[in-house]
């Protein structure tokens, strides 16, 4: 094994090292999973920040190659754990578009309402969290609270209350149960005043905008040439949402604005998020007016499972086609794509390459966390001390199933 | 994204060495050697018309055993008339291509990430060392050649037993 450190403890002539390495994690409540930090401090002066990712690598991107295009959505779910509909949509809609197929409009809304729940869900996490790494403890309880809320309503729709799984290629695996679109309306309602008790909490609450205001400043060039997106790179002044300027499923026919803030501190990506849960309801609620009666699933047997399972009690060719699908999965033709959506942390990729086969040749994520969580190694103003790291961390939200894959 | 991308005046700056990929579907895509790489995506990014500001990603591919055997895929965004391109890059045994860090920041981890798992070399890369697999690993694992269990060893006991020809198991 060699050596992990890198960083060089440096004497002075004094005879005793004035610069320290400090290891922070990979077991810290602030790192929010197992990230590992490796701090040059001179004092409380952070010199130099190295994070050590892998801990949580677990090879998804092989396992791709060994899967079925069905069995690949459980793994999809476990890249940002918060919100596993996003990422089940995006592969969706990657592999959809190499079959040529779309899913039916009933079904485009209800991918858009789960992914939309599990921003929200997303969100809170930070929203809660942030406020408690920098000394303000309580929020975090009262988002897990309401938090709860939406995994309720993932049971409600799923079965399960975290890794759904519930998107399949061409539409999602059943219809919404029944009472389930007054629930959904009824948590936009009490959702509504909950954004509203936050701001009350945090707003004007000194212990937390101390340690967030003017603190890691990003400006607009800089975090475009890091790659950053989603809330993070909105919070620096760049308009960019995927969901408005390339749009997928059915975004182009809700009406929302894109939050956007000015100076790109963590007060600022925090509060980009706390905004987007907003436009998150209204979207949400758009969604349950607008949506359509009608199938949740393409009728192709080649693609997707009977929607009317009584059929494989009577039908043969059914019946065939279901062992076919199941055992076998189905043929993807030979092409490439890059299919991208605004996935709570950002722009979430799949790059699909098939060779014909029922497996993808290559299946690459460009996962938004992965890429987010580099600002942190960047020299940003007003980013002098140790504390400062921990709010520079937690706004910027990476979630480290899907930085370690 | 509907409007094409104005790609003729890059074609006409580098002549033959880089060629537009007619078959690509998605996105425009582009084909271009690695001594011309770094040359092609500063002028990609700093164009007034062009402006391809935003690296998406770096994707390595393996096509063992075809040759050329590597394939390196850049996906481009240009945020300000949000348009999107792809670069393609084939690569040799053993793979070295210029880095890209120079023209886009965020090239660092995903150069990183590229030759953690494809052995993929960037020559000029400030700090090439793998990122998630441990400093004494050995073997590039999303490799088609390497195992999907890895190879047998006293933590892996179900691995893949080390053979002659690269281990295929």
């Amino acid at each position: 094994m060699t050596e992990v450190t890198t960083l060089q403890e440096t004497p002075t002539d004094s005879g005793y090292a004035r610069e320290v390495l400090m290891n922070l994690g990979p077991q810290h409540p602030s790192t929010h999973g197992v990230l590992r930090l490796l701090l040059q401090m001179d004092g409380e002066i952070v010199e130099r920040i190295e994070p050590h990712i892998g801990l949580l690598h677990r090879g998804t991107e092989k396992l791709f190659e060994s899967f079925t295009y069905t069995q690949i959505f459980p793994l999809t779910d476990r890249l940002d754990y918060l919100c596993p509909p996003s990422n089940n949509l995006g592969y969706a809609l990657a592999v959809e578009a190499l079959l040529e197929i779309e899913a039916p409009i009933r079904a485009q809304y209800i991918r858009v309402i789960m992914a939309e729940l599990s921003r929200i869900s997303g969100h809170l996490l930070i929203t809660g969290a942030l406020p408690m790494d920098v000394g303000a403890m309580t929020s975090l309880l009262y988002t897990m609270r309401d938090r709860e809320m939406v995994m309720d309503l993932m049971e409600m729709i799923s079965g399960v209350r975290m890794h759904t799984s519930f998107v399949r290629v061409g539409g999602v695996r059943e219809d919404l149960p029944e009472g389930c679109e007054e629930r959904i309306l009824e948590f936009c309602d009490i959702f509504t005043h909950r954004i509203s008790d936050y701001e009350t909490l945090l707003l004007n609450n000194r212990i937390f905008l101390a340690r967030v205001e003017h603190i890691g400043n990003i400006t607009a060039e800089d975090a475009i040439a890091l790659g950053l997106s989603g809330p993070n790179l909105r919070a620096s002044g760049v308009d960019w949402d995927l969901r408005r300027d390339a749009p997928y499923e059915i975004y182009d026919r809700l009406d929302f604005n894109v939050i956007t803030r000015a100076d790109g501190d963590c007060y600022d990506r925090w509060k980009c998020r706390l905004d987007e849960m907003r436009e998150s309801l209204s979207m949400i609620r758009q969604c349950v007016d607008q949506m359509p009666a009608g199938d949740f699933l393409v009728d192709d047997p080649k693609i997707a499972f009977p929607v009317d399972k009584d059929l494989l009690a009577h039908s043969m060719e059914t019946h065939i086609h279901h062992f076919e699908l199941a055992a076998y999965g189905f043929k993807v033709p030979a092409g490439e794509v890059y299919q991208a959506i605004e996935a709570p942390k950002g722009e979430l990729g799949y790059y699909l390459i098939s060779d014909g086969s029922e497996k993808p040749f290559r299946l690459k994520v460009r996962s938004p966390s992965f890429v987010n969580l580099q600002a942190l190694t960047e020299r940003t103003t007003n980013m002098r001390y140790l504390a400062d790291v921990i709010a520079m961390l937690g706004s910027l939200d990476p979630v480290m199933g899907e930085v370690d894959k | 994204m509907a409007e094409a991308v104005p790609l003729a005046g890059v074609l006409g700056r580098f002549g033959s060495k880089v060629t537009l990929d007619e078959s690509a579907a998605d996105m425009p895509c582009l084909w271009v050697p690695p001594e011309a790489l770094t040359e092609l995506c500063l002028f990609l990014r700093d164009s007034a018309d062009l402006q391809f500001n935003f690296l998406s990603d770096i994707c390595g591919v393996d096509f063992h055993p075809e040759e050329p055997r590597f394939l390196l895929v850049y996906h481009l965004a240009s945020i300000p008339n949000h348009w999107r391109l792809r670069l393609k890059c084939r690569l040799g045994d053993p793979p070295v291509a210029p880095t890209v860090t120079p023209v886009w920041t965020t090239a660092n981890w995903h150069e990183r990430e590229t030759y953690d798992m494809y052995g993929i070399h960037f020559d000029g890369h400030p700090d090439l060392r793998r990122i998630y697999m441990w400093d004494g690993f050995d073997g590039f694992p999303m490799r088609r050649d390497f195992p999907l269990r890895g190879y047998k060893d006293e933590m892996n006991p179900l691995g893949a037993t080390r053979r002659d020809d690269g281990g295929r198991a």
